[in-house]
């Protein structure tokens, strides 16, 4: 119906595809790592731009994916294919768990929830620092970096699998927002009691974004892990459940494209700042505070609103 | 031939806190029936209605809907079952189209292909006579469009049972006899509770009248029984 | 003399996280009690409080006492003051909506902390505390030829510590006789059942707000004041403070202040018992898992009625 979406989302891939040769490779590095942690912000985009459930607690979803393919492949010798899908498996009934748990609470409560959650998901890293590293993490070895041939220390493999990751997700989503199920998650975002009211169960629909979202999210930390061959507890941190949260206010929430617009925005902001600054956290706080005030659209959300209406 | 019952309460109670604002009501609808829910403000109606609906959970009370005990089913199954609800506090998704609306509304039941979707919600918005603005976001219209919007998502439901709580409050006076015609032209098909303070409206389409006072029945009869009946004037008519 | 000494040691540790959480606590408590919103910039308040009183007590050359007097007057009104600050500029054009009021505090959590970091820097620096005279504790134990008394045995008590905790106890006891008391308590009460109503009867509910989430940050400023000659002064201590007032607010019931102080009795005796026997991290862990299923299974707290 609405192809204008699906158009510009395919122009965006290709778009991507051509930039690899057109920069240098110091951005091509921070591009696919941006595309990686883009897909972790279009995870949770669909819980919190679409849904209306506003996670504090995410990074236990991109570690659950990061600690499933890490540990598989380095404790257990899987290989970097069985790890990959041993780490969704496992993101799939771990956000089933939480959503279960989650779903009986709702507005700051959920935040709360979610939040402290994600810290047990942390000081539990750190309990098993033996087999995690801690904060200091692990590298992973060489066969947990090829997959299917390619080596992912080279960086155009990292910057095409990245990319066609990104790419399935992306257009993954721009397919399931306009279902059924896809439109009930805002009819549920904007008016909950009503979108009962008209009987979709509003408590599966829930259930099903907080799944989709938590394997979104897991599928980012496993790729991370896979391309760019480090696991850390830095990831599970609270730091990294603001973060998405950020990318997503950044680039608009409830639009396909923002949260790679956000994350786009916000890393090389934070990589321009922090050469000037170590605290440069205090320009994402800065940013944090005067989007709420001021754009609480985002930059998609206010292009929408002012000119593009079809954006979805 | 006696009336198949659509819709019947046994000893539907509802207490807030310390005040009993529905009390014991036995009530019973037949198929294809367009009943009035009268009564003055605060009486319960839709408290009454809330419960049928599954917005309200009873405090006693049983609720029968086609043949089945749905006193404990949560709203969305009930929903599903063919019971559509209008809000008397408008309750619409005020950032999405009206087209949008009304969409969520028709798209739940059925399984309709993108272009059966489409081909009814404009036929729907075409007969409340929304047509024009289907493209525009809902939080843009009057009040009353508002109002009438959420009757066209109500008609989107396709419901055997229709509830309907006060809708022609705030629209126009055109838009009130816009409306009697369609809830005629439902007479029959669909079963319709409807409660109304404009009276015109009432007489004008309900085949049966119940009148609610401080939480319970107060009378039921024809529209010409509850013009004629003492009680009802004094609690309630006799005030107009 | 095997447990018993160290179980005093331990709960006598206990009451003084109590007292230091309580006034926290109770300061995110009544925020949340009359605006409905939770401040997660909180622990920030803390922070700068810890470290408005190390630049006080060093760079005003005063001697210790004079200096930390000063701090206990100054800290929790400047903090206060920056606290209403943020609330006109920030909270108030949100019109306190919960889930924007936590992103937006998110923001000033890091506004605040890393303004720390450029400005004070990266160290943890200590504040002497006004007095410090040890208090040997005596300890009787039934040995093999009768009671037996040792004194001193190795551990004890600092009267400093020992004033912290009495500090709390009557700064609480005299915030809970100001919120029953006096017309401002009235005031913050009566805003706090019905907004619209209070506003309806003339009350300037804006300013009751922004005088409200004032105190709140000048109690975790008060908090912080006490326990910076025991604990240093850091960028990052407001981490700590914040889950655990969060912890016990969530436990006491959001928004009651009884509750709210019990459960900091509680929280706080059971952290200093727990680290002792157990891992600092698993300790955690169960605290965390702890209130993660109250607010689930009991959301209106351990202490709160359960509606419905
Ligand atoms: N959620 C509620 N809590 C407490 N009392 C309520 C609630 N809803 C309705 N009431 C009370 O129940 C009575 C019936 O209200 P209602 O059903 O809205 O009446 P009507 O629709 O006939 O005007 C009133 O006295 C009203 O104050
Ligand atoms: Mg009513």
């Amino acid at each position: 119906m609405n192809d204008k979406n699906l158009a510009l989302n395919i122009g965006v891939v290709g778009f991507l595809a051509l930039l690899f040769f057109l920069v240098s490779d110091y951005h091509d590095g921070i591009i696919a790592r941006i595309l990686i942690l883009a897909i972790f912000a279009m995870g949770y985009n669909l819980l919190f731009g679409y849904t209306g459930l506003l996670s504090l607690g995410h990074a236990m979803f991109f570690a659950t994916g990061m600690y499933g393919y890490g540990l598989s492949v380095e404790l257990w010798k899987f290989s970097a294919f069985e790890g990959l899908l041993f780490a969704l498996v496992i993101s799939f009934l771990f956000s089933m768990s939480i959503g279960v748990l989650t779903l009986r609470t709702k507005g700051v409560a959920f935040m709360i929830v979610t939040l402290m959650f994600s810290q047990v998901f942390y000081l539990v890293v750190l309990l098993f620092g033996e087999h995690t590293g801690g904060d200091e993490g692990f590298v992973i070895s060489t066969h947990g970096r090829t997959l299917f041939g390619l080596n992912f220390v080279d960086p155009t493999s990292k910057y095409f699998a990245s990319l066609f990751l990104f790419a399935v997700v992306l257009l993954g989503l721009t397919l399931f927002v306009r279902t059924r199920t896809g439109k009930c998650l805002v009819a549920i975002r904007e008016n909950e009691e009503r979108a009962k009211m008209l009987g979709y169960d509003v408590w599966v629909h829930k259930f099903i974004a907080i799944i989709i979202s938590g394997v979104i999210c897991g599928l980012a930390g496993a790729s991370y892990t896979l391309i760019f061959g480090y696991a850390g507890a830095a990831f599970a941190e609270v730091h990294y459940s603001i973060l998405p949260l950020l990318w997503v206010l950044l680039g608009g929430a409830g639009t396909l494209i923002g949260p790679l617009v956000g994350t786009v925005f916000a890393f090389y902001l934070i990589d321009i700042s922090s050469g000037y600054t170590s605290a440069y956290l205090l320009i994402v706080g800065l940013v944090i505070v005067l989007l709420t005030l001021f754009a609480p659209q985002g930059l998609a959300g206010e292009l929408k609103r002012r000119m593009a209406h079809w954006l979805q | 031939m006696a009336p198949i019952s659509h819709l019947s309460t046994k000893g539907l109670s509802k207490n807030f806190g310390g005040i009993q604002a529905i009390r014991n009501v036995d009530f019973d609808i037949s198929k294809g029936q367009i009943r009035a829910l009268i009564g003055p403000n605060g009486a319960g109606k839709s408290t009454f209605v809330g419960m049928i609906s599954g917005r309200i959970p009873p405090t006693t009370g049983e609720i029968y809907f086609a043949d089945q005990n749905i006193t404990s089913l949560p709203a969305h199954k009930r929903i599903c079952l063919g019971i559509a609800y209008t809000f008397q506090i408008t309750s619409v998704f005020s950032k999405l189209t009206v087209h949008e609306n009304v969409a969520l509304a028709v798209r739940r039941n059925r399984q309709l292909k993108p272009n059966d979707v489409l081909e009814q919600v404009s036929s729907i918005l075409d007969k409340v006579g929304l047509l024009d603005r289907a493209n525009s976001e809902v939080r843009e219209l009057s009040y009353g469009h508002q109002r009438l919007l959420e009757i066209a998502m109500g008609l989107g439901q396709e419901p055997s049972l229709f509830i309907l709580d006060e809708p022609t409050q705030g629209l126009a006076e055109s838009e009130v006899l816009e409306f009697i015609t369609i809830l005629k032209s439902m007479a029959g098909l669909t079963t319709i509770l409807l409660i109304e303070h404009n009276m015109d409206v009432v007489m004008a389409t309900a085949e049966f009248i119940t009148v609610m006072n401080f939480g319970e029945i107060l009378a039921e009869g024809t529209p010409d029984q509850i013009r004629l009946n003492e009680e009802v004037q004094l609690a309630y008519l006799g005030k107009t | 003399m095997e447990f018993g000494p160290y179980l005093i040691i331990a709960l006598f540790e206990g009451a003084l996280t109590s007292a230091v959480i309580a006034l926290t606590a109770v300061g995110l408590s009544v925020v949340f009690g009359l605006m409905r919103v939770v401040n997660v910039a909180h622990g920030e308040f803390f922070m700068l409080g810890a470290v408005f009183t190390w630049f006080i007590t060093w760079n005003l050359g005063l001697n210790p006492t004079v200096g930390f007097i000063t701090a206990l007057l100054l800290v929790p009104l400047a903090v206060g003051s920056l606290a209403t600050l943020a609330d006109r500029l920030i909270l108030n054009r949100l019109d306190y909506d919960p889930e924007r009021t936590i992103v937006a505090t998110i923001g000033l959590l890091y506004l605040i902390q890393q303004s720390t970091l450029m400005s004070y820097g990266p160290d943890a620096r200590p504040v002497e505390p006004p007095f410090n005279h040890r208090i040997a504790l005596p300890w009787i134990e039934l040995g093999e030829s009768g009671w037996q008394i040792y004194w001193p045995w190795g551990f004890g008590i600092t009267t400093y510590k020992l004033a912290v905790i009495l500090a709390a106890i009557v700064l609480l006891w005299i915030l809970l006789r100001l919120l029953a008391r006096t017309k401002y308590g009235l005031l913050i009460r009566a805003t706090q059942q019905d907004s619209e109503m209070a506003l309806a009867f003339g009350i300037p509910v804006s300013r009751v707000y922004a005088i409200v989430f004032g105190i709140g940050g000048g109690l975790a400023a008060l908090g912080a004041v006490l326990i910076v000659p025991i604990r240093q002064a850091h960028y990052l201590m407001g981490g700590e403070p914040l889950l655990l007032s969060f912890i016990v607010v969530i436990v006491g019931g959001l928004g009651s202040i009884p509750g709210t102080i019990l459960a900091a009795i509680l929280i706080g005796m059971s952290d200093g018992l727990i680290s002792v026997f157990f891992s600092p991290t698993l300790a955690k862990i169960v605290a965390t898992l702890l209130v993660v299923f109250v607010l689930i299974f009991r959301p209106n707290g351990l202490f709160g009625k359960n509606q419905q």
